[in-house]
C-alpha cells in the first residue's frame, strides 16, 4: 500500500509540476495581466473590447480559424487515401517503408522544412528555374507569400500528426467488411461514405484535433510562407507582446485564440458525435 | 429445372500454384449446394471467383444463364456469407439488413416493410435496433444471412459461416439453416471442410481436392459408392487397410498374414502385385459374426473401447500387426462383456468393401 503510494507519486509529481509550473501558473499569470489596463495598472475590460473594435484583430481572428480549418480538411482529405494503401494496398513490408517515408521529414525541424519549400518556390528558386529551362515561363513568377502556398505548407508541416492516428484506426478494419460491403452492392464511393470514413472517424477526429491546434498556433509556417500577408492571429500576439510590449494586449489574444480553439473543438466533437475520451484513447 | 449457377472449366492460378483446376459443376435452382474439402483445396478460391473478387484464367460462369466475366463483386447477383459474418459494426440490426436495398437506391417504406419481412423470417422480429455487438452467434449467423437473402440473390454463397461456433450451436444452425432454405427457397452454395455439415444439409455434395471435384454426388451416394480413395476416407468415417490384390474379376486381397480376403474389384482395374487400400467403415463391421457368414474374418486385439453413447466404437489392432480399425460398437448390451486386451473377432461382407489404388493426400493440416 504504501510502495504503490509512492510509485503513483514518484509518477505524478513530474507531471504535476509540469501542468503547474509551465501551463497552469503562466496562464492564471496571464489571465490576471488581461484584465488588467496597460496604462494604469487597474481593473478593466478594455483588452478584450479592443479586439472587437479594431476590425483588423478580429479578421484576423476568423481568418486564422477558417484557414486552420481548413487546412484541417485537406489534411483529412490526404491522410485517408494515404493510410487506405499504406494498411490495404500496400504489402507488409512496403507498407512499414512507406510508413517510414511519411515520418522521414518530421526528423528535420520545422525551420528546415519551410525553407526546403522557400527554396522551391521563390523568385529565383528550383520550380521557377526548372520553368523558365524548359521555356514554359519567361520571368519568374512570385510562388511565395500567398494564402494557397501558407495552406500548402500548413498541410505539409501537421500532416504526419492526421496520417498516423487514420492509419491506426484504418488497420484495424477489417477487409472482410469492405468485401462485404462490395458485395451487397455499394460502389466505391458508396464503401468509402458508409464503411471505411464512419470506421475512421475516432482516428479522423483525433488527427484532426491535433492539426487544428497545430495550424491554429503555427507561428513560423504562416510567417515564413505567407510572409508580411499571411495576417495569422499568432503574429497579432508576437507582435502585441515582442514590438509593443503590451503584455496585457497579447495576454487577452491568447485567452481569445483558447477559448476559440476549445470552442471549435468542442463543436467538432458535437457533430461527429465523438466524445473526447473515445478520441485520446 | 434450369440451373441457378453453372461452372464451366474454371482454372485458377497463383504463379505456379493452380488453385482451382479445370472445375465444372451446375447447380439447379432451389438446391442446397455443397463444396467439401480440407483446408488449401481451393475451395475458397472458388467461391470467390462466383462472387466476383477473383478472376478465373480460364473458364466460365454463368448465373441464370449469364455470363459473369468482367462483371464487378456488386453488379452480381449472388451474395456471399463470410466465414467471420463481416456484418458492419457502424450500423445497426436494421440498417445492415436494409444496407443492400439502400445501395439499389429503394427508399422509404418499401425498404422497411422488406427488412422488417426478412427479420421475422430469420425469426428475429424484434432485433432492428440493436447494435452488433449486443446479438449472440447464432443471432449474428442470422443476420448475416438476413442481409443477403433480402436482396433476392440468384445463389446465396456461404463460405464456412459455422465454423466459429461451438459445437451444440452448430449441430442446432445445421438443422436451422437447412429448414430456412427450404422456406425461403434461394440456391445455397455452401463450402465446409466438416462432412457432417455437407452430408446433414445438402441436396448434393462435390468433394473437392488438390483445385480439382473429386466426386458430385448425393450426400448418400457418396457415402455408399465413393469413386475414389480420397472421397472414400474424407466422407464419414472409414478403416483402411494396406492390401496387395490377385485374381481376376472377382480379386482377391491380401493383407498382412491373412490372403484370401473377398473384396469388389477397382472400378479402374488393377494390376497383381501393385498396393491398394481396402475401405471398410466402422458400421459396416461386425463383432463375432459367425463362421458361416460368408464374412471376411479377421482376429482382433482390442485396444480400447470409445464409448461415445450411440456412435460408440472399439478401437481393434488385427492379431500381431500395429495397424488399428474402428469397429461400431452397437448400445444393445450385447457385447458389454468385451474388455480391453479381449482377443475378439470382427468381420464384414465383401460386398460392404470398397478396393482403390493407394494415394497420399492430407486430410488435414496439423497445425
Amino acid at each position: 500500500m504504501k510502495s504503490s503510494r509512492a510509485g503513483f507519486l514518484f509518477f505524478f509529481l513530474p507531471v504535476a509540476l509540469w501542468l503547474g509550473l509551465l501551463i497552469v501558473l503562466p496562464h492564471l499569470e496571464l489571465l490576471r495581466l488581461s484584465f488588467t489596463s496597460s496604462r494604469d495598472g487597474g481593473l478593466t475590460l478594455s483588452n478584450y473590447s479592443a479586439f472587437f473594435n479594431e476590425p483588423i484583430y478580429w479578421l484576423t481572428f476568423v481568418r486564422t480559424a477558417l484557414y486552420s480549418t481548413l487546412v484541417t480538411f485537406i489534411a483529412m482529405a490526404l491522410a485517408l487515401p494515404v493510410a487506405f494503401y499504406i494498411t490495404k494496398v500496400a504489402r507488409v513490408q512496403a507498407g512499414g517503408f512507406l510508413m517510414l517515408l511519411v515520418l522521414v521529414p518530421f526528423w528535420v525541424s520545422e525551420l528546415i522544412r519551410v525553407y526546403g519549400w522557400i527554396i522551391l518556390l521563390r523568385e529565383s528558386g528550383v520550380i521557377n528555374q526548372l520553368l523558365m529551362a524548359a521555356g514554359l515561363l519567361d520571368r519568374p513568377i512570385e510562388m511565395l507569400y500567398n494564402d494557397v502556398t501558407m495552406v500548402m505548407g500548413l498541410v505539409y508541416t501537421s500532416m504526419l500528426f492526421m496520417v498516423v492516428p487514420v492509419i491506426g484506426v484504418m488497420d484495424a478494419l477489417d477487409d472482410a467488411l469492405i468485401e462485404a460491403a462490395y458485395d451487397l452492392g455499394a460502389s466505391k464511393t458508396a464503401i468509402w461514405r458508409t464503411i471505411i470514413i464512419p470506421h475512421c472517424t475516432p482516428g479522423l477526429v483525433s488527427g484532426g484535433i491535433i492539426v487544428f491546434m497545430l495550424a491554429l498556433g503555427s507561428y513560423l509556417t504562416p510567417n515564413l510562407m505567407g510572409g508580411k500577408n499571411s495576417l495569422w492571429f499568432t503574429e497579432q500576439i508576437y507582435n502585441q507582446i515582442i514590438l509593443y510590449f503590451n503584455w496585457n494586449q497579447g495576454a487577452a489574444f491568447g485567452f481569445l485564440l483558447l477559448l476559440l480553439s476549445s470552442l471549435i473543438i468542442w463543436l467538432g466533437l458535437r457533430v461527429t458525435g465523438q466524445s473526447l475520451k473515445d478520441v485520446v484513447k | 429445372m434450369r440451373n441457378a449457377l453453372s461452372v464451366q472449366n474454371l482454372v485458377k492460378r497463383f504463379g505456379s500454384f493452380t488453385a482451382v483446376n479445370d472445375v465444372s459443376f451446375d447447380v439447379e435452382d432451389g438446391k442446397f449446394f455443397s463444396i467439401l474439402g480440407p483446408s488449401g483445396c481451393g475451395k475458397t478460391t472458388l467461391l470467390r471467383m462466383i462472387a466476383g473478387f477473383y478472376r478465373q484464367d480460364s473458364g466460365r460462369i454463368l448465373l441464370n444463364g449469364q455470363d459473369m466475366d468482367g462483371v464487378a463483386p456488386n453488379r452480381r447477383p449472388v451474395n456471399l456469407v463470410f466465414q467471420n459474418l463481416a456484418l458492419f459494426p457502424m450500423m445497426n440490426v436494421f440498417e445492415n439488413v436494409a444496407f443492400g436495398l439502400r445501395r439499389r437506391g429503394e427508399k422509404g417504406p418499401a425498404v422497411e416493410a422488406k427488412v422488417r419481412d426478412m427479420l421475422e423470417r430469420v425469426g428475429l422480429p424484434e432485433s432492428g435496433k440493436k447494435e452488433i455487438g449486443q446479438l449472440s452467434g447464432g443471432q449474428k449467423q442470422r443476420i448475416a444471412i438476413a442481409r443477403c437473402l433480402v436482396l433476392e440473390p440468384a445463389v446465396l454463397l456461404l463460405d464456412e459461416p459455422l465454423g466459429a461456433l461451438d459445437a451444440k450451436l452448430r449441430e442446432h444452425m445445421k438443422v436451422e439453416l437447412k429448414a430456412l432454405q427450404s422456406k425461403v427457397g434461394t440456391t445455397f452454395v455452401y463450402i465446409t471442410h466438416d462432412q457432417s455439415e455437407a452430408m446433414v444439409m445438402s441436396d448434393r455434395v462435390a468433394v473437392m481436392n488438390n483445385g480439382v471435384f473429386e466426386q458430385i454426388g448425393s450426400p448418400q451416394e457418396l457415402y455408399h459408392s465413393p469413386r475414389s480413395s480420397f472421397v472414400a476416407q474424407f466422407v464419414g468415417a472409414n478403416n483402411k487397410l494396406p492390401v496387395t490384390l490377385s485374381g481376376g474379376a472377382t480379386p482377391m486381397a491380401s493383407y498382412a498374414r491373412w490372403s484370401g480376403l473377398r473384396t469388389t474389384a477397382p472400378a479402374a482395374g488393377f494390376s497383381e502385385g501393385e498396393p491398394h487400400d481396402l475401405f471398410i467403415r466402422p458400421e459396416s463391421m461386425v463383432i463375432n459374426p459367425p463362421e458361416d457368414s460368408g464374412f471376411n474374418i479377421l482376429p482382433v486385439t482390442v485396444k480400447a473401447i470409445l464409448f461415445d453413447g450411440g456412435n460408440s466404437r472399439l478401437l481393434v489392432s488385427p492379431s500381431g500387426t500395429e495397424d488399428e480399425l474402428t469397429v461400431a460398437l452397437p448400445q444393445t448390451r450385447q457385447y458389454d462383456h468385451i474388455r480391453a486386451r479381449d482377443e475378439i473377432r470382427v468381420g464384414w461382407d465383401p460386398s460392404a468393401s470398397l478396393c482403390f489404388r493407394r494415394s497420399e493426400w492430407k486430410l488435414y493440416d496439423e497445425e
